[in-house]
Parts: structure tokens; C-alpha cells; sequence
């Protein structure tokens, strides 16, 4: 056992305590709101393919961009992190852990961004409802957000 | 197998379409099934048992088709703690909870070309049961027909479904039933770059954790894909025949195994085979390229 677990960001840990919160099958539920819930693309994206990076760690097509504000300047860490994915409508857990990924962490900085623990997607109690194997999708899509946060704010 | 299936009242163009097949009673049409719902005999006690059966777990919740209720592979279908399926008695008990009886009439249907409701066709055979049925074209294609879908999730009243010992010997081969068969024609009905053994090398892409890749020694390779035509439905018994006899050689004399990742994709593979086209003895190895890529000194061909 590690001695000190790293804490999520406010707001992942509130979806974190939400999911825990409930019996396993209304985690479910929960799960479908997200994927419900998660934003169309911006115009500016929509017509973009090439702005998108695939997740081919999930069972379903994924694609997710970054964005990172160009301030402030001196700066870097303190810059602000945009996420955009998009998913089809036929793969729901797929839609449903990228929408957990963007409420929990769009509009964070850089530093709290990359300080998310690569094991976060472990900690939404979803192993029992949707099997550890499929939760492989999510950590796959956090680490290439955490990859692409570095790559955007150096640029 | 079942030798007398209750004759489906489809369409006379559709009963033509299947009755090429070597079993015909193991398929039946989206229009079929939307005879049967009107006539209410859906999800009903003494009635048909629809099941979906899908990659993504939450796709039912999202819209069934109704009177469906959900069979996930992973839950339902697999022990939770041992690498292999449910015994006898998990499986009484799923399909007690679904108010199915031993002699039922399952339909299963699901995403990506019946790819996982192949799967749990092919497991729900493990057990022997006798009349299981794929909805030809999946929950696709009944979606594109514009046919009802619904949220509703129906509550049958549960039986008492016998326990069954699952029979392992006929349709289902292990790492050592393919070591004994090498030599004997084999079915690989991944990706070609999977077969290739070329995935495992993509930088950055952890693929499903095997330390080799490459193939089973001998293996043909044919994407299991190659046998669903774009809407999802079967391809004709002459365009099957064309790729796995006349273009790989396969011969439905010969025992033969079929197996991919986990053995899912090549349930579809299994059914097509064996359904489909008649071959006598056909295995499904579950094991597949995640236990033969990772077991010591198992023959690996490049």
C-alpha cells in the first residue's frame, strides 16, 4: 500500500464521490448521463479532423484534442487546459468516461492537469459495473491528454 | 443442434435467403422478430427470449429493442475470478433471472455485426441449449429499418432453469487441443497487422498484453469481418463458400479451430463455419492469441 494516495482535482473527486455514492447499477446510470452530457465540438473543431489524436486503447473510435490557452505568458503551468472528444452515439462508455475526463478536468491548468494520478480512472467504484478490462479505455485516454497538455504548452 | 425449429413466418424471400445455409433455424429476420413483437410474444412467459449482447456495456441502457433484456459477456457470461466461463450453476442462475426455461426460443442480437451476440450464442451453446437463434443483420440494422426502440427494461418473472454442466468437448479447444491440432487447418480472424504480429511493435499502443505476436503456426488468415456484408447480415452461403473453401481451402470435412484475441471475434467466425456452411467439427479456442502469445515455447510463426 502506498503510503500517501494523490488526490484528485476538486471536481474529479466530486464525480468520484457520486459514483461511489451509489449501488453499482445506478453507477450505470450515472455513467449514461456523462455520455449524455458530453458536448457537441465547437464548429472550429467539428470541420478539423486533423486536430484530433485517436484513442485506440478504447474498444470503440475515440478521438480527443487539447487546447491550451497561450497565457499568461511567463507562465506556462498556470495556463488553462481545453479538452474536446468526440465519439459516436453507438459507443456509450466510450462517450461516458470522456465525459467524466472533460467535467472533471476542462478549464484546470497545465500543472493541475498533468498532476492527475494516471490511476484516476480506478477510482470511479466503475470496475464492477462496466468490468476493469473496459476502464483500460479511460486510462488511455488520460494519458494522451496528459501528453498532449505538454506538447500544446510548450508550443 | 436443433433438428425441428418451429418455422419462422417470415417473408417468402427472406425463408429463401436462409434456407441456403447449412441450419437455417439458426437465424432469423428483423422482420421476423417484428412479427413476433406485434404478436406479443416477446419477453413474454412461454414466449421468445430476446437477448442483446454488446461490446459496450452501456448500449442497451441507451435503447433495446423491446422485451430485451441485457447479456453482458463480461458479467454475465465469464466467472469473475477464474479465466474461464460460468459453471452450470452461474448459468442456471442468468438465465433464471431472464424467465428463461431450457426450452425457450433465445433470439440474440447485438452491436458490431453480431459480433458479442455471436459470442454468447456460442457460450449459451457450451451449455447445450437447444434453440438459440442470431438476429441476422444485429441491432444495427434494425435500428437503420426505423424499427420501435425502447428504454424500458422488462421484469420476467424468473424460472427455474436447470443446471446444465457445460460440455467443453465439442465446440470449445484449449491450448493443448491446439497443440495436438498443429498441422490441422486453423482459422486466425484478427487483423491482418494483428496476424502479422506487427501491432505488438507500434510504439506507444499497448495492445491486449501478449509478449509475442505473430500467428499459430498454419494459420489462414481471415478477418472475421470478411463475412458480414455491409448491413451487417450474413453473406450468402455462395460468397462464404468462396472465401474460406474456394480462396483458403478450408474443407468442412476436417476438424477445424478458429480463434483471435479472446475468442469473440472468432465465435462470429465459429457460427459462420459451423452454422452456416456445415462444417462437422469446428472449435472455438478462447484462449487465442492472448494465451498463445504469452505462453513459453508455444510454436509462433512471423
Amino acid at each position: 500500500m502506498p503510503e500517501t494516495v494523490t488526490p484528485l482535482p476538486d471536481a474529479l473527486e466530486e464525480i468520484a464521490r457520486d459514483f461511489a455514492d451509489l449501488p453499482p447499477p445506478e453507477r450505470l446510470q450515472l455513467l449514461l448521463e456523462f455520455s449524455e452530457g458530453l458536448p457537441d465540438l465547437p464548429e472550429a473543431y467539428a470541420s478539423h479532423p486533423d486536430r484530433f489524436e485517436q484513442v485506440h486503447e478504447c474498444q470503440s473510435p475515440l478521438f480527443l484534442a487539447v487546447d491550451v490557452d497561450d497565457q499568461p505568458a511567463d507562465d506556462p503551468g498556470a495556463r488553462r487546459v481545453h479538452l474536446f472528444f468526440q465519439a459516436p452515439q453507438e459507443a456509450p462508455t466510450t462517450r461516458g468516461f470522456a465525459g467524466i475526463l472533460q467535467e472533471g478536468l476542462d478549464g484546470l491548468t497545465v500543472e493541475e492537469v498533468l498532476a492527475v494520478p494516471d490511476d484516476a480512472p480506478y477510482r470511479f467504484s466503475l470496475g464492477e459495473a462496466v468490468s476493469p478490462l473496459r476502464l483500460r479505455g479511460m486510462v488511455g485516454m488520460l494519458s494522451r491528454i496528459k501528453r498532449q497538455t505538454v506538447l500544446k504548452s510548450q508550443a | 443442434m436443433p433438428s425441428t425449429p418451429s418455422s419462422p413466418t417470415t417473408s417468402s424471400t427472406e425463408q429463401d435467403r436462409f434456407a441456403q445455409y447449412a441450419h437455417p433455424e439458426r437465424l432469423v429476420s428483423t422482420e421476423w422478430l417484428a412479427g413476433q413483437l406485434e404478436d406479443g410474444r416477446v419477453g413474454v412467459a412461454g414466449g421468445i427470449a430476446l437477448l442483446e449482447s454488446d461490446e459496450d456495456v452501456l448500449l442497451y441502457d441507451t435503447g433495446h429493442i423491446p422485451g430485451a433484456l441485457k447479456l453482458d459477456w463480461h458479467q454475465d457470461l465469464n466467472d469473475q475470478v477464474t479465466r474461464d466461463y460460468v459453471d452450470g450453476e452461474q448459468f442456471a442462475h442468468v438465465m433464471s433471472k431472464r424467465g428463461i426455461e431450457r426450452d425457450t426460443t433465445i433470439v440474440v442480437y447485438g452491436d458490431k455485426n453480431n459480433w458479442w451476440a455471436a459470442y454468447a450464442l456460442w457460450v449459451i451453446s457450451l451449455f447445450g441449449h437447444e434453440d438459440v437463434r442470431l438476429l441476422d443483420g444485429g441491432r444495427a440494422k434494425w435500428v437503420a429499418e426505423g424499427r420501435p426502440m425502447t428504454r424500458e427494461v422488462p421484469e420476467p418473472e424468473h424460472t427455474a432453469y436447470p443446471v446444465v454442466d457445460r460440455d467443453d468437448s465439442r465446440i470449445r479447444a484449449f491450448k493443448d487441443d491446439v497443440l495436438a491440432h498443429l498441422g490441422g487447418p486453423l482459422v486466425d480472424v484478427r487483423s491482418p497487422g494483428e496476424f502479422s504480429g506487427e501491432l505488438l511493435h507500434m510504439p506507444d499502443y499497448p495492445q491486449e498484453g501478449a509478449m509475442r505476436g505473430g500467428h499459430i503456426p498454419g494459420a489462414k488468415s481471415v478477418p472475421w469481418g470478411r463475412a458480414a456484408n455491409e448491413d451487417g447480415t450474413f453473406k450468402s452461403r455462395e460468397e462464404l463458400e468462396a472465401i474460406y473453401e474456394q480462396e483458403q481451402g478450408l474443407d468442412p470435412r476436417h476438424p477445424t479451430i478458429a480463434y483471435c484475441r479472446i475468442g469473440e471475434r472468432s465465435s462470429h467466425t465459429w457460427f459462420v463455419l459451423s452454422q452456416l456452411l456445415g462444417f462437422d467439427d469446428v472449435r472455438n479456442y478462447d484462449g487465442s492469441w492472448t494465451e498463445w502469445g504469452n505462453s513459453v515455447r508455444v510454436p509462433v510463426e512471423r
